[in-house]
C-alpha cells in the first residue's frame, strides 16, 4: 500500500464528467435488447467472496462483484489492490482460496483457463502476450476455437486436409478483417516481436477478439499506449459493445475510466470498496481516501 | 492453388518443387559429389564410390528421420526432450523381438516386418507418454530431467544381465529381424550369396554392369527405401506444422499461458506432439539399427550422445524447420561425422605421415624443434574422437552467430494456406498462388 501514492500523478480524479445518467441509460438499454436475441442468460459475470492468499499474504480478500450485461465496467484500484489477481482467478490462472465465479449463472470457479476461455470469456494480459516468432496474422489466425486442422489425422491425411485448407482460407480472410478493424493490416505479415508496444496491444486484442468472445477481460489495455492509439482502442472497444459484447477492464487512468465506464468498481486492500456510476465514485471520501492515501 | 479445395493434396508437393526440393536436392548433390571425390583421391572403384556415396546418404537420411521428429517436439512445441536415444532404443528392440526369427538368440516372436515396425512405432510412443505425461504438466526443464532420466534407465534394463535371455544383456540383441531388402532379392533372404529372385536378378545384372557387388547393391537398395522413408516423414510432419494444429504448437512454444488464455487446450496439443514424435524416433531408430547396413542392437548404441547429435543438427538446420532439420540432419551426418575419417585417409594416402606418436606430449614435444609432422600425424590418428570437439565449437559458434540455424528458417508460418503475403481476396493479388517468397 505504502506505494499507493505514486499513483496520484496519473491517477487524479477529474472534476467533473459529462457523462448523463439519462445517456447511460439508453445505452445499457440498447445493448440489453441486442444481447436479448437469443435465450434470457444469466449475468455475463458474477464474483462472490472471492478470496486468495499467497503464502501468508492476502490479495482478494472476499471480493464480490457483478458486471451487467453489455457493459463497460471498469475495475479501479490502488496498486496492490489485487485488481490483477481478481483476473487470474476469474480466468482460471489462479485458483482462488474461497469464494466463487460465475459465468452466465454456471459456476467456473477453478477451472481450466482454456476452459473459461472456450466458454466466451476471454482475457488480455497487463504486459502484451504477444507471440514474438509468429507474425501478426498467424498470432490472430491461432485463436478461432475448434478449427478443423487442429487434428493431426485432418491435417495430414490427403483426402481430409482439402476441407482443413478451405477453412483455413475462410480464416485468413477473417484475420484480414480483424487486422483491417484494428488497423494493423499493413502489419499482417511482420513477426508479432517486432511491433511497438501499443501495436502490441492491438494485437492482443484482435486476437482475443477472434476467439468469437462473449465476455473480455482486460487488463490495462492501454498501459503504453500513445494517445491516438488509445483513442482508436477506446473507439474499437465501444464498437464491439454495440455488438453485443460485454467488457470488464482494469485501468489507471481515471479521467479515461470516468468517461467510458458506465459502472465502476473500486478495490482496495483486496475488497470492493465501492461500486456505482462514476459520478457516485468520484463523491466518495474512501475512494479518494484509498487513492490519495489521505495526505492531500 | 486457383481452384479452391481441388489440388489442395499436391500442394506440398508443388510447395516442396518449387523450392524446399531444390534445397535438399542441391544439397544431397554436393554430399554425393563431395564424397565422390574423395573416394576418386583415394582410388576407389565403382564399387568403393558407391558404397562411399551409399554410407553417407543412409546416415544422412536416417539423421533427417530422427532430426524430423525431434523438431515436431522440440523446433515446434518447445518440448526439451534430452531422451532421443532411448526412444530409438525402445523402437529398435522391439521390433527386432518381435519380428526376428524364434529359433535365433534371443528369441523373437518371428511375426512379419510390417508389425514389427509398427509395434517398434507404437512401444516408443507409449513408453514416451507413460513417463512424460505427467511430466508435461509441469516446466519445460521438468521434461528434460524426466526424458534424459527414462533413456538412461531403458538403456540400463536393455543392458542388465537379469533379461538378457529375452534382450540379449550387455552384448546385445543379436538375433535381427531380416532387412526387407533381403527378402525381396534373395530367395534366401539370410544368404546375401544365395540364389537372387526374379527381381533380384534384374537389380543385381543392372548394378554389375557398373562392377557393382551384390552386398553394395542390397545395401543400396535399403538406402533408397530409407530416403522414400525420409521423404513420407517429411511430408507427414510438414503437413503437421504447416496448418492449426502446427500453429498451436508454435504458440506453445512462444508462450503457453496466452495460448492457453485463447481457450487452448495446450496439455492436450503438447501430448499429442510428443507421442508423434516418439513414434517417429522409434521409427528411426528401427530403419537405423534394427535391419539394414548398419544393423546392430546394443545397449551401448544407444548412450545419450546420440541424442546430442540430433540436437546438434537440429540447431545446424534451424529449430521450427522441417526442411532445415533435413538439410540438418545430412550436413552433420556427412560433414561433420563422417568426412573427418575419409579425410584423414586422404591425408594420410597422401603425405605419409607416418610419424605416429603414441601420446600428446610426444606429438608436442617435436614443435620446439620446428617439426609439425608427429603433431598433424596425432591429430589425424585421433580424428575420431577430436571431431566431437570440433561439434562442440561449431556449436558454441552456431548458437553465438545463427540461432535461428543456417538457413533462419525457424519463422516458417504454420498454416495450412500461405500467408507470407497480402492474401487479401478484395486487394486481387496473386499471393494465393503458393506464396513465391523465399528467404
Amino acid at each position: 500500500m505504502s506505494d499507493a501514492g505514486d499513483d496520484i500523478a496519473d491517477a487524479d480524479v477529474p472534476e467533473d464528467v459529462d457523462l448523463p445518467e439519462d445517456l447511460e441509460a439508453e445505452t445499457v438499454d440498447s445493448d440489453v435488447e441486442e444481447g436479448a436475441k437469443e435465450v434470457p442468460r444469466g449475468l455475463p459475470l458474477r464474483v462472490d467472496g472471492l478470496r486468495k492468499e499467497f503464502g501468508g499474504i492476502t490479495a482478494v480478500d472476499g471480493a464480490s462483484f457483478e458486471v451487467e450485461e453489455g457493459s463497460l465496467t471498469g475495475l479501479i484500484g490502488p496498486n496492490g489492490a489485487g485488481k490483477s489477481t481478481t483476473f487470474n482467478c476469474i480466468t482460471g490462472v489462479h485458483e482462488p482460496t474461497a469464494g466463487e465465479v460465475y459465468f452466465r449463472g454456471e459456476e467456473i470457479t477453478g477451472r481450466q483457463p482454456h476452459d473459461i476461455a472456450q466458454l466466451g470469456l476471454v482475457r488480455t494480459f497487463q504486459i502484451a502476450r504477444e507471440l514474438d516468432e509468429m507474425t501478426v496474422l498467424e498470432n490472430v489466425m491461432l485463436a478461432p476455437d475448434g478449427q478443423r486442422g487442429e487434428s493431426i489425422a485432418r491435417s495430414v491425411v490427403p483426402g481430409l486436409r482439402g476441407r482443413v485448407v478451405e477453412q483455413e482460407r475462410d480464416l485468413r480472410e477473417e484475420a484480414w478483417e480483424t487486422l483491417e478493424f484494428f488497423e494493423l493490416d499493413h502489419l499482417a505479415t511482420e513477426y508479432a516481436g517486432n511491433l511497438s508496444g501499443g501495436q502490441r496491444k492491438l494485437l492482443e486484442l484482435a486476437r482475443a477478439l477472434m476467439t468469437d468472445p462473449d465476455v473480455m477481460l482486460l487488463d490495462e489495455p492501454f498501459a503504453g499506449v500513445n494517445p491516438t492509439l488509445e483513442e482508436k482502442l477506446l473507439d474499437r472497444i465501444h464498437d464491439l459493445r454495440e455488438q453485443g459484447l460485454t467488457f470488464l477492464l482494469v485501468e489507471h487512468d481515471m479521467d479515461l475510466i470516468m468517461e467510458n465506464c458506465e459502472h465502476v468498481i473500486v478495490m482496495h486492500q483486496g475488497r470492493v470498496l465501492d461500486e456505482g456510476p462514476p459520478a457516485q465514485i468520484q463523491d466518495n471520501e474512501e475512494v479518494i481516501e484509498a487513492y490519495l492515501g489521505g495526505d492531500v | 492453388m486457383s481452384e479452391p479445395g481441388t489440388r489442395d493434396a499436391l500442394d506440398p508437393v508443388r510447395d516442396l518443387l518449387a523450392r524446399d526440393a531444390a534445397k535438399v536436392t542441391v544439397m544431397f548433390l554436393g554430399i554425393w559429389a563431395l564424397f565422390a571425390a574423395f573416394g576418386v583421391v583415394l582410388g576407389y572403384g565403382n564399387n568403393g564410390l558407391l558404397a562411399l556415396v551409399r554410407r553417407v546418404t543412409f546416415l544422412s537420411a536416417v539423421y533427417g528421420i530422427v532430426v524430423l521428429a525431434l523438431n515436431i517436439q522440440w523446433g515446434y512445441a518447445g518440448l526439451f526432450n534430452i531422451g532421443v536415444a532411448g526412444f530409438m532404443a525402445v523402437g529398435a528392440y522391439t521390433a527386432a523381438m518381435l519380428s526376428s526369427a524364434p529359433g535365433g538368440m534371443p528369441p523373437g516372436l518371428g511375426l512379419p516386418l510390417p508389425i514389427g515396425i509398427l509395434g517398434g512405432m507404437l512401444a516408443a510412443t507409449v513408453v514416451g507418454l507413460v513417463a512424460a505425461l505427467p511430466a508435461l504438466r509441469l516446466r519445460a526443464d521438468y521434461l528434460a530431467i524426466v526424458t534424459v532420466a527414462l533413456s538412461e534407465i531403458i538403456r540400463i534394463v536393455y543392458n542388465t544381465p537379469a533379461f538378457a535371455d529375452i534382450t540379449g544383456g550387455a552384448s546385445g540383441f543379436d538375433n535381427l529381424p531380416t532387412s526387407p531388402v533381403n527378402s525381396l532379392l534373395l530367395r534366401d533372404p539370410s544368404s546375401t550369396i544365395s540364389e537372387p529372385t526374379a527381381l533380384g536378378d534384374v537389380v543385381f545384372s543392372f548394378f554389375s554392369q557398373f562392377g557393382i557387388q551384390r552386398f553394395t547393391a542390397i545395401n543400396t537398395v535399403y538406402t533408397v527405401g530409407v530416403l522414400v522413408a525420409l521423404l513420407i516423414v517429411y511430408l507427414v510432419l510438414e503437413r503437421t506444422g504447416k496448418s492449426p494444429y502446427g500453429r498451436v504448437l508454435k504458440a506453445i512454444r512462444e508462450d503457453e499461458t496466452a495460448a492457453q488464455s485463447l481457450g487452448k487446450d495446450t496439455q492436450n496439443f503438447k501430448v499429442r506432439a510428443f507421442a508423434l514424435g516418439c513414434g517417429l524416433m522409434g521409427l528411426a531408430g528401427i530403419l537405423w539399427f534394427a535391419m539394414g547396413p548398419r544393423a546392430s542392437i546394443t545397449p551401448v548404441t544407444f548412450r545419450p550422445n546420440i541424442t546430442f547429435y540430433i540436437f546438434i543438427a537440429l540447431i545446424i538446420g534451424g529449430a521450427g524447420s522441417n526442411t532445415g532439420s533435413v538439410l540438418g540432419g545430412a550436413l552433420f551426418a556427412s560433414l561433420l561425422f563422417e568426412a573427418p575419417p575419409v579425410v584423414r585417409n586422404i591425408i594420410t594416402d597422401a603425405f605419409a605421415v607416418s610419424a605416429d606418436p603414441a601420446n600428446l606430449i610426444e606429438a608436442l614435444v617435436p614443435i620446439a624443434s620446428g617439426d609439425l609432422v608427429p603433431l598433424a600425424g596425432f591429430l589425424l590418428n585421433n580424428v575420431d574422437t577430436l571431431r566431437f570437439m570440433g561439434m562442440g565449437v561449431l556449436l558454441i559458434v552456431l548458437v553465438q552467430r545463427r540461432p535461428d540455424g543456417l538457413l533462419g528458417a525457424r519463422k516458417e508460418t504454420a498454416a495450412a494456406v500461405p500467408l507470407t503475403e497480402d492474401t487479401r481476396p478484395d486487394h486481387g493479388s496473386a499471393a494465393d498462388n503458393g506464396g513465391g517468397s523465399d528467404e
